[in-house]
């Protein structure tokens, strides 16, 4: 059965902003989709909020509407657009259910619009915990005891009958927020109210607690035809209990004999055979460890994080299927791209094993509650590929980027065998690092099963680990002894600093093919990793392929993090369209499955490995590029350059000297100090003492950074002497070899700025500005372009300064420029030679694609000959917000106020004829609801109370009843606003806490001088907004920005929707 | 297994004169067979005890093995026939709720001799160039004993390899609530044929692989069930002319493997010998009649030639979706069907095992 000859014009939506649990895997399988629709010659139609994506790029739809994913707005573009299809299922959680929901509302059928990818019965079916229950009652597949409870009472009831601990989890929630294990009474009260809350229909599942059995999943995929197949199995390292996006996962599944692999199979496929899924489906079952029973935990009728696990795990594009089968072909009709010939109805073979490690947040949240449960807490992962468990799990250790080169974590060296068994019943992101240090401390694996339930197998190849890292310290290091380290995944420098002796020889890795058929085809895939053997297939495929072309590798940015998000993916995945386009051959090297940058016919070739300089030596051994392109993969990519140029690499671009000069503090102030461009005073410390006395020197507020930052890692500002100490004892338990800078914090408007740089000429696409002024992190920022309230004489001097500075470290690419407008005059604060966060938002608003320009200009393109002239480029029709996204109801204990430390995980974007209406939109799109009335709770610290007063007196205006807790309510009265007093917490019952339980409060606007500590007042309290998901507000500029919005008395629905294609 | 503290040598030498230097993992010694791939990820114990295997040097392209150990209800036969092993690494310590040992001791109480710790993926992308060949695995230096080995590798072949696998007796498996007989030839037949039938109320006769049909006769079946088994299949004329006499019975015939190879030879078919064979659990079978694809699990290095049926005696009922081999036949003169894949899996996807249903459909209304 080909294309259906009814299908023309296709609806895609999109996931919208990276939340934790819903991130970059849908950019990846959006984009699969949309170019399998494209190669089938259909129209296809767009709706994503996230700019940052790949697949609202032009080149990916007909018509790309980057707008808040709402009912209203996806009604409007489908009577804007008339599409005589949408898909659903390629858009998360997010794309699903609003399909869902518009295919309920009888409104498809209204406007001839069928739904492709997924039945709305089957989805009830698979989503809807009562009708999941039933059907798997009646196909006989095993449920956990569980029931569907409304209220809490019922939910208490159950639990007594079934016994504790249960899990509860919350209906149609994101990665599972709001549920948890109850092990008590009191426990489950708690979660209870909360996940009823939070889930949209108010159920909730109270079910049995099987915490300890094995938790593995299928990928399976059917189309309409019937055919069936298992894309891959993923074993959990971590059993049942812990978010399968939180644990450790190796594929295929390692302990499970045929009988038990073949009987979740097949329950796998009578489960998606049942519901008549057509396209991808992910089961995930517990099997009980010592026996056959088992039990189906979920199905996803849906493509998921983990089919793009599996997808990069076996190379099968379970997405681009999906999409195909969506529109009408049937398995036997696609071909296996892999082999070319071979079909996509067949089952992957695999000759490797693949690990994923999740990546979390903590060393950025050092407050945060590392336990891990049901509920999803990391931001992205990697996977790596080896030949052994043990080299897999060695090579994932050193993607995630906690600066490690074992499973030796430092701060558990020093723990007793005693402490370590204490630890081990923590479960959290730390734990495999406390099981390692244990089994070297001689607890035996058995032990550690009894507490953990890991697996021994898995327990046991981690033993293999300390045995040989035991083998490497003691005696000579002989060649047989590195060969096998080299084997299980160790590198030159570990097995030096282990064995304390130098390298007896060097041999480098060599790299095998994915080729979805464990080589019993000739596959076409230019898809490889590294392991330690003789033949390389890399450089076989390279020889025979011979195109004569120039090669070019591309460092990717690694795994999804706060502070390096699916922005860096975007670029190197333009760098790569663009190097082919030029005739080159572009080769990507990246570690995360979840992106497109790691998909396979992405690039001409594509190295799933570690981004660290011994990996990447291996890399370029085989490749002998003509040169290497660091200034798209973030800060990941951008640590390799020194390394690289040492090798004799030519770094295409910005060199690595000035990418040096540019972060190195004093040489950067020598290329201030001559362009004679001011920046605040600052100076680097090591220690403590240091700290204290720069910062007493320099007067507060001082803000406090470790040199070489992220995303603002462990960025503070300082008001006092207590707040310095504190800090630099956070920052010197670290492993911080590099120093802290102090500088002066300027509370001004900061502005930000890309430009492109050919070494004469430089583009500025556009001015942004910040709404909330600095010390607020870029990143977390609300940024407006093109800047609304900067004179000509400011926007002159930043072309200037740009200007400037792009020439003295003779950018040749990309320059990102952030700079603070205070007391009109501008100070520059940072320099990254690089790519940014805004590239790809700019490149959609200004409509010039700076990623391929840049990449242009890296091999000797001006910008003259590309029609651009220099300086800044005219503003065009369009204001375009781009608005945060935090995941904070995910991470519990971090307090949300906004700060020099990134908390973000996403973005969105917002875009309209003036600065309100793109707020407007941006901030629906965030997620706010702009509700007219109700009530408004403002407590804020001293230094806001008179600038909040404005803010409080437009909500009294509209009409809101204001709350203020006393400090705040006194200046209000004081100003004669009129507002209720609410007690602080510790003031006793009824105080904020019940207030914002009662339902009342609409907005908080809460600031506090300090924050943090999650047992402080504040931090409460608005950690109690964010579950009850109130507006919650904690910046004074952000308040300010809503109460515009909402006084420009206008919805979304009054707002012009943009098709970004005719920008 | 450790990486380190390590075995002694061994040696895997192809009948091209490469060699690929490893260690020693089950038993000691030299042995020459036919190197034949599998790309199976789980059921390695049912693969070492699958009589199909006489003859041959299997390697295993997943890179793990004996994760789960080995048991005692796994095993596909009572010993094993395959006459080498090679692996990537396997488990020392195996954990399974069933595993009552490890595998490399399962090795050495079977007397196979295996090797470890060669690039796997090399080996099996050269036998997928070059087709199987045969090969020798030592633990004695080959390259002392180089051209020796070459010439005994090169005069080596899989012989008589249905006599050396059929048990010599009749047995009878009688099910509790008995409804039909099914004559089973052993021709190496994997155990779970017979469970499968057994499962279904069916008395399971199983015959030596050279009964006669007149023996069959006497015994009274409500259905024949042709085993699958090792080797050449065009080596059996004996056999193949027996299954002349036997299909005139009327008895409905069902044949996997070998037993359906056989099946073809003696309606006039031809088999050819595969280029590496299908040896795995992933083979997507198309059944022709349906039109639906099946991953099915397989184990074959022969294949019957589609063509060379005649189609007043059958037509392909199967084919292979890779490369369109015959997969299966549904007889039109007799009351017959034969499958070259295994829908007893064992190891392997249980997809296709409705076949068996239909098997014991085809015997309604002869009830003993």
């Amino acid at each position: 059965m080909p294309l259906r000859s009814d299908i023309k014009k296709v609806l895609v939506i999109g996931s919208g902003p990276i939340v934790i649990g819903q991130a970059a895997e849908f950019d990846y399988a959006g984009t699969q989709a949309c170019r399998a629709l494209k190669q089938e010659g259909l129209e296809v139609v767009l709706v994503n909020s996230n700019p940052a994506t790949i697949m609202t790029d032009k080149a990916m739809a007909d018509k790309v509407y980057i707008e808040p994913l709402t009912l209203d707005v996806v009604k409007r573009i489908i009577e804007i657009e008339k599409p005589d299809s949408l898909l659903s299922t390629l858009g998360g959680q997010t794309g699903l259910t609003l399909s869902m929901q518009l295919a309920a509302e009888g409104f498809l059928d209204s406007h001839n619009v069928k739904l492709l990818g997924a039945d709305p019965e089957t989805i009830h079916k698979a989503e809807d915990r009562q009708a999941f229950k039933d059907t798997m009652e009646k196909i006989g597949e095993p449920c956990i005891p569980s029931k569907v409870v409304e209220n809490v009472d019922d939910a208490m009831e159950f639990a007594d009958v079934i016994g504790y601990p249960v899990i509860v989890r919350p209906a149609f929630t994101l990665g599972g927020t709001g549920g948890g294990i109850a092990q008590n009474k009191t426990e489950l009260h708690e979660i209870a109210v909360n996940g009823l809350r939070l889930s949209p229909i108010t159920q909730i599942l109270v079910e049995k607690c099987i915490s300890g059995w094995k938790e593995i999943e299928f990928e399976v995929i059917r189309d309409r035809k019937g055919n069936v197949i298992t894309v891959c199995s993923m074993e959990n390292f971590d059993p049942v209990g812990v978010h399968t996006g939180d644990s450790i996962v190796i594929a295929p599944a390692v302990t499970l004999s045929d009988r038990e692999y073949q009987m979740l199979r097949t329950a796998a496929i009578n489960i998606i055979k049942e519901l008549k899924v057509e396209g991808g489906c992910n089961c995930q079952f517990a099997l009980h460890p010592t026996s056959f029973e088992y039990a189906v935990i979920e199905v996803n009728p849906r493509v998921s994080r983990s089919s793009a696990l599996a997808s990069k795990a076996t190379g099968y594009p379970i997405a681009k299927t999906a999409a195909k089968i969506a529109v009408g072909y049937t398995l036997d009709e696609i071909i296996n791209q892999v082999t070319g010939r071979t079909f996509a109805c067949f089952e992957p073979a695999l000759d490797y094993v693949v690990v994923k490690f999740p990546k979390w947040a903590f060393d950025k949240f050092v407050y945060a509650k590392r336990t891990l449960g049901t509920q999803m807490k990391a931001t992205g992962e990697v996977m790596a590929i080896g030949t052994s468990f043990e080299q897999a799990m060695m090579k994932a250790v050193r993607s995630i980027e906690l600066g490690l080169d074992t499973m030796s974590m430092k701060k558990f060296v020093g723990f007793t065998r005693e402490q370590l068994i204490e630890k081990l019943h923590d479960i959290d992101d730390e734990r495999s690092f406390v099981v390692f240090e244990a089994l070297k401390k001689g607890v035996t694996p058995e032990e550690i099963h009894e507490i953990t339930m890991i697996d021994n197998w898995f327990l046991y190849k981690l033993l293999n680990l300390v045995e040989l890292e035991k083998w490497l310290a003691d005696g000579e290091l002989t060649e047989e002894k590195y060969d096998t380290a080299r084997q299980y995944g160790y590198l030159d420098s570990t097995i030096e600093r282990l064995s304390g002796q130098k390298c007896p020889k060097h041999k480098s890795n060599v790299f095998k093919m994915v080729d979805t058929c464990a080589g019993e085809f000739k596959a076409e895939t230019p898809y490889f990793y590294s392991t330690y053997d003789d033949e390389n297939e890399a450089e076989q495929f390279i020889e025979h392929r011979n195109t004569g072309k120039k090669k070019v590798i591309v460092f990717g940015s690694g795994p999804i993090r706060i502070g390096q998000g699916i922005e860096f993916d975007y670029c190197s995945v333009h760098c790569v369209w663009t190097l082919k386009e030029l005739g080159y051959e572009a080769v990507i090297c990246n570690n995360n499955p979840e992106t497109v940058s790691t998909d396979f016919d992405t690039g001409d070739r594509l190295y799933f490995d570690p981004l660290t300089r011994e990996d990447v030596e291996a890399i370029i051994e085989t490749e002998k590029p003509y040169g290497v392109v660091v200034q798209f993969g973030g800060q990941t990519a951008i640590k390799l350059t020194r390394h690289l140029a040492d090798m004799g690499v030519n770094i295409l671009g910005t060199s690595a000297d000035m990418i040096d000069a540019a972060e190195d503090r004093e040489r950067f102030d020598e290329i201030l100090e001559r362009c004679g461009i001011p920046r605040p005073q600052g100076q680097t410390v090591m220690t403590t003492d240091e700290a204290v006395e720069a910062a007493e020197e320099l007067g507060y507020p001082v803000l406090l950074r470790p040199s070489y930052v992220l995303g603002g890692q462990n960025m503070i500002i300082a008001h006092s002497k207590e707040d310095v100490v504190e800090y630099m004892g956070i920052i010197t338990s670290h492993m911080i070899e590099n120093p802290v800078l102090i500088d002066k914090y300027m509370m001004g408007t900061e502005v930000e700025v890309d430009a492109i740089c050919d070494g004469e000429d430089f583009l500025i696409p556009g001015i942004m500005e910040h709404i909330e002024r600095a010390g607020v992190h870029s990143g977390d920022s609300i940024s407006i372009y093109p800047a609304q309230h900067l004179s000509e004489r400011i926007k002159r001097i930043i072309v200037e300064y740009t200007r400037k500075l792009a020439r003295e470290l003779n950018v040749i690419g990309l320059v990102n420029i952030q700079y603070v407008v205070y007391n009109h005059e501008v100070f520059v604060i940072e320099v990254n030679p690089r790519s940014s966060r805004t590239v790809p938002y700019i490149s959609k608003v200004t409509g010039i694609p700076m990623v391929d320009i840049a990449t242009k200009i890296m091999f000797g393109a001006k910008l003259k000959d590309m029609g651009y002239e220099s300086g800044l480029y005219p503003a065009g029709d369009y204001v375009a917000v781009k608005v945060p996204v935090f995941s904070f109801e995910k991470l519990t204990d971090v307090d949300t106020m906004l700060g020099p430390e990134m908390k973000s995980t996403g973005e969105c974007l917002g875009i309209g004829r003036n600065l309100e209406d793109a707020l407007l939109k941006g901030l629906i799109a965030a997620g706010f609801d702009l509700k007219k009335t109700g009530g408004v709770l403002i407590s804020v610290r001293d230094s806001d109370k008179r600038e909040v007063l404005p803010i409080a007196d437009k909500f009294e205006q509209m009409g809101f009843e204001l709350y203020a807790t006393s400090g705040t309510q006194s200046v209000l009265t004081r100003n004669m606003i009129a507002s209720h007093l609410v007690r602080k917490i510790s003031d006793g019952e009824p105080n904020v806490v019940t207030l914002l339980e009662s339902g009342k409060i609409h907005y908080v606007i809460s600031t506090s001088a300090k924050g943090r500590l999650p047992e402080r007042d504040s931090v409460k309290m608005r950690r109690k907004s964010i579950e009850r998901s109130i507006c919650s507000l904690t910046a004074i500029d952000t308040a300010k920005s809503l109460v515009k919005v909402l006084e420009s008395g206008r919805t979304v629905n009054d707002v012009e929707l943009v098709d970004i294609t005719k920008i | 297994m450790s990486l380190f503290n390590q075995s002694e040598k061994a040696y895997l030498m192809l009948a091209n004169g490469q060699i690929f230097e490893g260690r020693s993992f089950g038993k000691k010694g030299t042995v020459i067979g036919e190197v034949v791939f599998t790309t199976g990820l789980t059921g390695y114990q049912e693969t070492l005890t699958d009589p199909s295997y006489y003859g041959q040097i299997v390697t295993q392209t997943f890179p793990l093995i004996g994760n789960y150990g080995v048991n005692s209800s796994d095993n596909e036969s009572a010993k094993s026939y395959v006459s080498g092993y090679i692996v990537r690494e396997w488990c020392s310590v195996p954990s399974n709720f069933r595993c009552e040992g490890g595998i490399n001791d399962f090795l050495v109480n079977h007397n196979i001799i295996g090797i470890c710790g060669i690039d796997t993926r090399r080996l099996t992308r050269i036998i997928r160039e070059a087709g199987v060949m045969n090969g020798v695995i030592t633990t004695e230096n080959v390259y002392e004993k180089k051209d020796e080995l070459l010439e005994k590798i090169n005069s080596f072949a899989v012989r008589n390899a249905v006599p050396a696998v059929t048990a010599p007796n009749i047995r009878t498996y009688t099910p509790e609530n008995k409804k039909y007989r099914v004559v089973l030839f052993d021709f190496g037949y994997k155990r779970n044929i017979r469970q499968e039938l057994f499962r279904r109320g069916c008395e399971v006769v199983v015959v030596p692989a050279d009964t006669i049909a007149e023996e069959v006769k006497n015994l009274a079946p409500d259905g024949i069930m042709f085993s699958n088994g090792p080797g050449d299949p065009s080596e059996n004329t004996g056999i193949i002319a027996n299954i002349r006499e036997i299909q005139k019975l009327g008895i409905p015939i069902f044949g996997i493997c070998l037993g359906h190879q056989l099946m073809a030879l003696a309606n006039g078919g031809r088999t050819e010998k595969l280029k590496y064979g299908h040896r795995g659990a992933n083979q997507p079978v198309i059944d022709l009649e349906s039109g639906l694809t099946y991953v099915t699990s397989q184990n074959h290095g022969y294949a019957v030639v589609g063509d060379s049926i005649d189609s007043s005696v059958g037509r392909v009922s199967h084919i292979n979706a890779n490369d369109k081999t015959c997969e299966g036949i549904r007889y039109t003169a007799v009351n017959a069907r034969t499958v070259q894949f295994h829908p007893e899996a064992h190891g392997g996807p249980l997809d296709t095992a409705y076949l068996f249903d239909e098997f014991v459909e085809t015997m309604k209304g002869e009830v003993c």
